[in-house]
């Protein structure tokens, strides 16, 4: 069987989709985590700057209209001391530099505001700068007191460096942890078809039953389709079944008025070149019936090999159906069919099937041999082999080329005068080509046909 | 022997009763099931002969109530239909033996006889003449204690004279009787059998002669 034509996969499909949304909101995660923790690092230093700066500016004192700054040493202090961070301080009055690092870079406009920072470059460091200013009224002048305080970027950059870290965690961990979570829930969506698909497949070849296990709402339309499908399968089964009987009946009866009354008319005729034509007339009939029957059969054996039967055939059981059945015909030439050395054996598939091919060729072993001879069976098992061996004293194969028997209406040169359809031996070879197994012709030493039939023991 | 014939084909079952009338049978013929059953409820008969398509309902059905009826009386059905899917269920039904149409029937006597063989046959298909007692269906000839047993042409051919003995029967008639159509039997084949039969026949006073020209007859000293 063709394999179905595959496009694209539901669970590929659905992982790529949840491991891609996984991915954004990770990404968005990372993101988000990064820049509110870097927000809030650069606030808590901008705070600690500007408390240092108010510090400073709270300390000066204007006294007979002179500013004096007694610099508290912690506000310098808490901006160095804990990490390697070094702090720069400026104050000026107006425009003026009063003392500090001259070069610190100023604060550009106040604009109304108290504070103000920025980030600037100085001496090779990146550095945050606060400013504050607060206006003091000296010898009647409004003047302004202006103290920048600096501190260096390192500490904020580890800060920041050890929260992208953690939050680069946090995205992956959540990535991966959604990646599983995806696999879980791609397996339990692709669940239900998984189940399906064992409970059609695990039916027998004529189980045409609609699927009655419980399925998922949005699997409904399917199992209805595929219900309907195999029950309109099962309909035209039945017809051609039913058509096929249909078809033997019609054909068979008539046949049979027919070689009655032929029979009953050779009882009756007296004159010798009549009863030729009779005789004739009845072989005609047979070699029709026969053939019309092994077509019969022979779509029968079609249709059952496509829908093989799995069932324990015991081969001894099987070939003493067989003799029995054909016994009287063969005691109608005299020939006796001897069952010889059985060992048992048993093998799986279809019973009626391989009865069908046994049939046929013990059948053609009785046709083709002589009177008062003997049909020889037997069964032998190896290992990996059980051979039924069918051993006659007829004429045997006269052909070196056995394999073109098998085929389709091929017949054997030493045919003639017998009923034959031609159709036998394909029955045989297709029925054991279904069962895994083979058909051999030969001719025996001493004369006469000898088939072999080989099924494969498992 | 009697014969129930059901088959639902008047024409076919005309000539099946001509046919089994020629070798001195009785065959009553049903049309339908319902029928059949009046005839097997009143007659006793030897075999049954069944076909599967009926009009009033399946063979199938009449084999299932048969069979729980505990009649023993044998049953061959007659089926138009293909072998392959057809033998499953009939012979689990009770069926003793089936055959697909057109009847051969010198295949129908052989199973015949080896159906009532298997039900162990009654001392009515004995046959008496002068001092030979002949059982067809175990096929022996029995001469003032001595018993013989006949292979199956053998039989077949004494059949055919102690049915009807003092009636020639021509070599080619023997033939068609005995052998099939497909077969290559000569004339020749006849004789050899007759030869065998009258080696059989010694000792009794009944014997099979030869009438120059016509063929033979059985008659009795």
């Amino acid at each position: 069987m063709k394999g179905p034509n595959i496009k694209g996969s539901i669970r590929q499909r659905l992982v790529a989709m949840l491991l891609l949304s996984a991915g954004a909101i990770g990404v968005l995660l990372y993101v988000v985590v990064q820049s509110v923790a870097s927000q809030i690092a650069q606030e808590s230093q901008d705070n600690i700057l500007a408390a240092s700066a108010i510090s400073i500016l709270d300390s000066a004192r204007v006294q007979q209209g002179e500013i004096s700054i007694d610099l508290p040493y912690s506000a310098l202090s808490m901006l160095d001391s804990v990490t390697d961070e070094r702090a720069f301080y400026a104050i000026r009055l107006n425009d003026d530099f009063l003392s500090g690092y001259e070069k610190l870079p100023r604060s550009q406009d106040f604009e109304g505001r108290d504070t103000i920072f920025q980030s600037a470059s100085y001496l090779g460091q990146d550095v945050r700068i606060a400013s504050t200013r607060r206006s003091y009224s000296i010898e009647g002048n409004q003047a302004f007191l202006e103290v920048s305080v600096a501190q260096t970027l390192t500490g904020l950059n580890q800060t920041l460096a050890r929260m992208s870290r953690i939050s680069l965690g946090v995205g992956v961990g959540f990535f991966v942890f959604s990646a599983v979570i995806a696999m879980l829930i791609a397996q339990s969506t692709i669940r239900p078809l998984h189940r399906l698909t064992e409970s059609v497949s695990r039916r027998g070849p004529a189980d045409l039953r609609p699927v009655a296990a419980p399925v998922p709402q949005e699997m409904a339309p399917l199992v209805v389709s595929l219900n309907s499908l195999m029950g309109r399968l099962q309909k035209s089964l039945s017809q051609s079944e039913h058509f096929i009987a249909e078809a033997a009946h019609r054909v068979r009866t008539p046949l049979a008025i027919v070689r009655t009354q032929a029979e009953i008319t050779l009882r009756r005729v007296e004159k010798e070149e009549n009863r030729k034509s009779v005789r004739e007339m009845i072989r005609a009939i047979d070699e029709s019936s026969r053939t019309a029957g092994q077509l019969l059969d022979h779509a029968m054996v079609t249709f059952r090999t496509d829908n093989l039967a799995d069932e324990t055939v015991d081969l001894h059981d099987l070939i003493a159906d067989v003799v029995a059945r054909l016994k009287p015909v063969s005691e109608l030439k005299d020939i006796s069919v001897v069952i010889q050395s059985v060992e048992p054996a048993t093998i799986r598939g279809d019973a009626i099937l391989l009865q069908s091919a046994l049939h046929n060729i013990l059948d053609n072993a009785i046709k083709y041999s002589s009177g008062q001879t003997e049909v020889a069976i037997s069964l032998t098992t190896s290992a990996r082999m059980a051979k039924i061996v069918i051993a006659d004293s007829g004429a045997g194969f006269q052909t070196t080329d056995t394999k073109t028997l098998l085929k389709r209406y091929a017949r054997g040169e030493n045919a003639d005068g017998v009923v034959g359809s031609g159709l036998g031996l394909t029955i045989v070879d297709e029925v054991m080509r279904a069962h895994g197994g083979s058909i051999q012709l030969s001719n025996n030493d001493g004369g006469g046909a000898c088939v072999t039939l080989s099924f494969p023991l498992h | 022997m009697r014969f129930l014939l059901i088959e639902d084909n008047d024409a076919l079952a005309k000539a099946v009763m001509d046919r089994l009338g020629m070798d001195g049978h009785v065959v009553d013929h049903a049309e339908d099931l319902a029928t059949a059953l009046e005839f097997t409820a009143t007659t006793d008969y030897d075999l049954i002969l069944l076909d599967i398509m009926l009009p009033d309902g399946d063979g199938r059905s009449f084999l299932s109530r048969h069979r729980a009826g505990k009649s023993l009386t044998p049953v061959i059905v007659l089926t138009a239909r293909s072998e392959v899917s057809d033998r499953v269920g009939m012979l689990d039904l009770g069926a003793d033996d089936y055959m697909v149409k057109p009847i051969d029937f010198s295949e129908l006597e052989a199973r015949c006889r080896a159906v009532l063989r298997r039900q162990g046959g009654e001392a009515r298909n004995v046959i008496s003449m002068g001092k030979l007692e002949f059982d067809s269906l175990a096929g022996t000839l029995k001469i003032e204690g001595d018993e013989t047993q006949l292979r199956t042409r053998e039989l077949r051919l004494f059949e055919i004279f102690i049915n009807a003995p003092n009636q020639i029967f021509s070599k080619s008639k023997l033939v068609d009787r005995l052998f099939s159509y497909d077969e290559e039997a000569s004339e020749n084949a006849i004789e050899v059998y007759v030869g065998r039969l009258r080696r059989h026949l010694v000792g009794s006073n009944v014997m099979i002669t030869t009438v120059r020209g016509l063929g033979y007859k059985l008659e009795q000293e």
